[in-house]
């Protein structure tokens, strides 16, 4: 008892004594708030897969089955990644309008927060490509012009266009142009590969390459019209049609001209 | 049936119609005022020319103007090109409205003659000739006469030598391409090698053998012949016979990107279809039935590169092409 009271008296005691007890509060408090953070974190997520999964249920399984498990119309869903479920809800090419051979670009349908619902519970169903978040998509810092051109010129033109205005594929398919398509999406469409077009592995274009091909295709978009009127982009289709119409047509008109006789 | 009647009526020479007289013949106000607008067509000509002249000088190269429906143009070029068109149609076409209304239209018939010289004039030329030849004394100097005829004939010759850049014959060129059992398959382009982990289903890689030794630089000549595309198909997918099946790799599967029809890069792959589609005369490819041609112009599938991996799980060729790659030529075994 009296070496207890000596050791409360001790000079060491009060500091000790408050670093204990701030550890205590501290540990406590840290534990408390991490076991509230997770739980909560797994009851959002549970609750946006719900969410998610309601959305799908009303408007996309009655092509691609109750369980995304596809049908004869649709593909399956698992394993397609949230990337994929961005892309598609993202640029309104789902919900598909009729049952073309395309799947073309139009309104949105859903907000971003449904978009985002529907993504987390196809992504609960089997792991794919997650969506890229801004941090990755830092293309003006990442990128380079000229690798991009290049890249896009083997990788994406015999498709897309030599500068990005899409073409026709077989059968009535097309590959679309790739003009005014935000980062996220062109990404997550390399990523995916949606539709026609196939998946450009990370490890055969890398990430930085992927920023490389967006940020030429951003620089292509504001590209002034060097060459004169662009006629569209699309190289000689236009060219040679208003050389046959206009140009010779021109032609015709100076020599009805010439060979008109003077009154 | 009388006689007259059997008589044929000869049609007789219409002759040339009547002249028909213009206005600014007829009228010398009309002739005043088209004198004027030939004048007027030159002056625009005049202006065009001094467009091109403001528009090389005094407009920066990188000034854009908006131009309705067109969007925005180059000024510059804009106006230079304006300008020129200006200068040389108003030439011609002042020229045309000058000789339409002022000049003379007065149908002439021009006679035809006969195309053989007059007899004097062919019997001076002969003359003349001799008288040359004696003058040069070519039949004195025989030398001279000799040397010339050399100099003159070797001369001639000498464009038989262009003969020569019809050749040579290529050889074994388009028979082979660069790649040997073993080579691996690099990106393209940056020349990494690629495992076959790294490929997804449904994914695509364009690639080239990859290069042993310093010289780091490709021949266009080269990637012209070697490249080739990969693609990822679930193993499931192919409809191959054993031997093809055994060219490929889990899935994975090489084709030449030369199109057998005109050699044109074919490398439009369609994912959900599995087909592939050259753009230049539309021969689409099933790739699962190892580039069969299912339409257009195309009469061969296309080669197709037998694939395994390394030690180090790296793609390799199994072995070189087994065929010639590209379009048909002569001496191509079928």
């Amino acid at each position: 008892m009296k070496r207890l009271s000596r050791l409360r008296r001790h000079r060491a005691a009060g500091p000790l004594l408050l670093i204990f007890g701030l550890l205590t509060i501290g540990t406590t408090f840290q534990v408390a708030s991490a076991v509230t953070n997770t739980t909560t974190a797994n009851a959002d997520r549970s609750a946006l897969i719900e969410e998610g999964k309601q959305l799908f249920l009303k408007g996309c399984s009655s092509c691609h089955g109750l369980n995304a498990e596809g049908g004869v119309v649709a593909p399956s869903l698992i394993g397609v990644g949230a990337a994929s479920v961005d892309f598609q809800v993202g640029t309104g090419r789902m919900p598909m309008a009729d049952m073309s051979q395309q799947a073309v670009r139009k309104n949105v349908v859903y907000t971003p927060e449904e978009i985002h619902a529907m993504a987390v519970y196809v992504a609960s169903l089997a792991p794919g490509p997650e969506v890229p978040g801004d941090e990755l998509l830092n293309y003006e810092r990442d990128g380079s012009i000229a690798e991009g051109g290049e890249l896009f010129r083997t990788n994406c033109a015999m498709c897309h266009n030599f500068a990005g205005q899409g073409g026709a594929l077989t059968q009535g398919k097309w590959a679309p142009s790739v003009m005014g398509v935000t980062p996220k999406h062109i990404y997550e469409a390399m990523i995916t590969g949606p539709q026609s077009m196939p998946v450009f592995s990370d490890k055969t274009l890398t990430p930085e390459e992927k920023l490389s091909v967006i940020k030429w295709i951003k620089h292509a978009e504001t590209e002034p019209q060097l060459g004169g009127v662009a006629l569209g982009r699309v190289g000689p289709v236009t060219e040679g049609l208003l050389v046959w119409t206009l140009g010779i047509g021109m032609l015709i008109g100076v020599a009805v001209w010439l060979a008109m006789k003077a009154r | 049936m009388s006689n007259e009647s059997k008589e044929i009526e000869l049609i007789k020479d219409p002759g040339l119609p009547a002249h028909q007289h213009r206005r600014t013949d007829v009228d010398e106000k009309y002739a005043k005022i088209a004198e004027r607008q030939v004048a007027i067509l030159f002056m625009l000509s005049v202006a065009g020319t001094l467009l091109l002249i403001y528009s090389y000088i005094f407009i920066d190269t990188d000034t854009f103007i908006f131009i309705p429906i067109f969007g925005d143009q180059n000024a510059h070029q804009l106006f230079l090109g304006l300008g020129m068109a200006m200068a040389l149609f108003f030439i011609g076409a002042g020229a045309i409205h000058w000789a339409k209304q002022l000049m003379s239209d007065e149908e002439v018939i021009a006679q035809r003659h006969e195309f053989r010289s007059d007899e004097v004039d062919r019997a001076e030329f002969v003359k003349t000739v001799k008288e040359g030849a004696a003058v040069a004394g070519l039949g004195r100097r025989p030398l001279i006469k000799r040397t010339l005829g050399l100099a003159l004939g070797l001369s001639g010759l000498t464009p038989l030598l262009l003969l020569r850049d019809l050749g040579p014959l290529p050889g074994n060129e388009q028979k082979e391409t660069s790649w040997k059992a073993g080579t691996r398959l690099v990106t393209d382009p940056g020349d990494r090698p690629i495992k076959a982990s790294d490929l997804e289903v449904g994914a695509v890689a364009q690639t080239l053998p990859e290069i042993i030794g310093e010289d780091k630089h490709r021949k266009l000549s080269d990637i012209a012949k070697d490249a080739v595309l990969l693609i990822r198909l679930r193993p499931e997918d192919f409809n191959l016979d054993d031997e093809r099946l055994s060219w490929t790799h889990e899935g994975i599967i090489a084709f030449s990107k030369i199109c057998s029809h005109m050699g044109c890069a074919v490398a439009l792959y369609e994912q959900q279809t599995k087909h592939l589609l050259c753009p230049c005369h539309q021969s689409t490819f099933d790739v699962t039935r190892a580039a069969k041609v299912i339409f257009g112009p195309a009469a061969r599938p296309l080669p197709q590169l037998a694939v395994t991996v390394d030690s180090e799980g790296y793609l390799i060729a199994q072995a070189p092409f087994n065929e010639p790659v590209g379009p048909s030529f002569w001496g191509r075994s079928a």
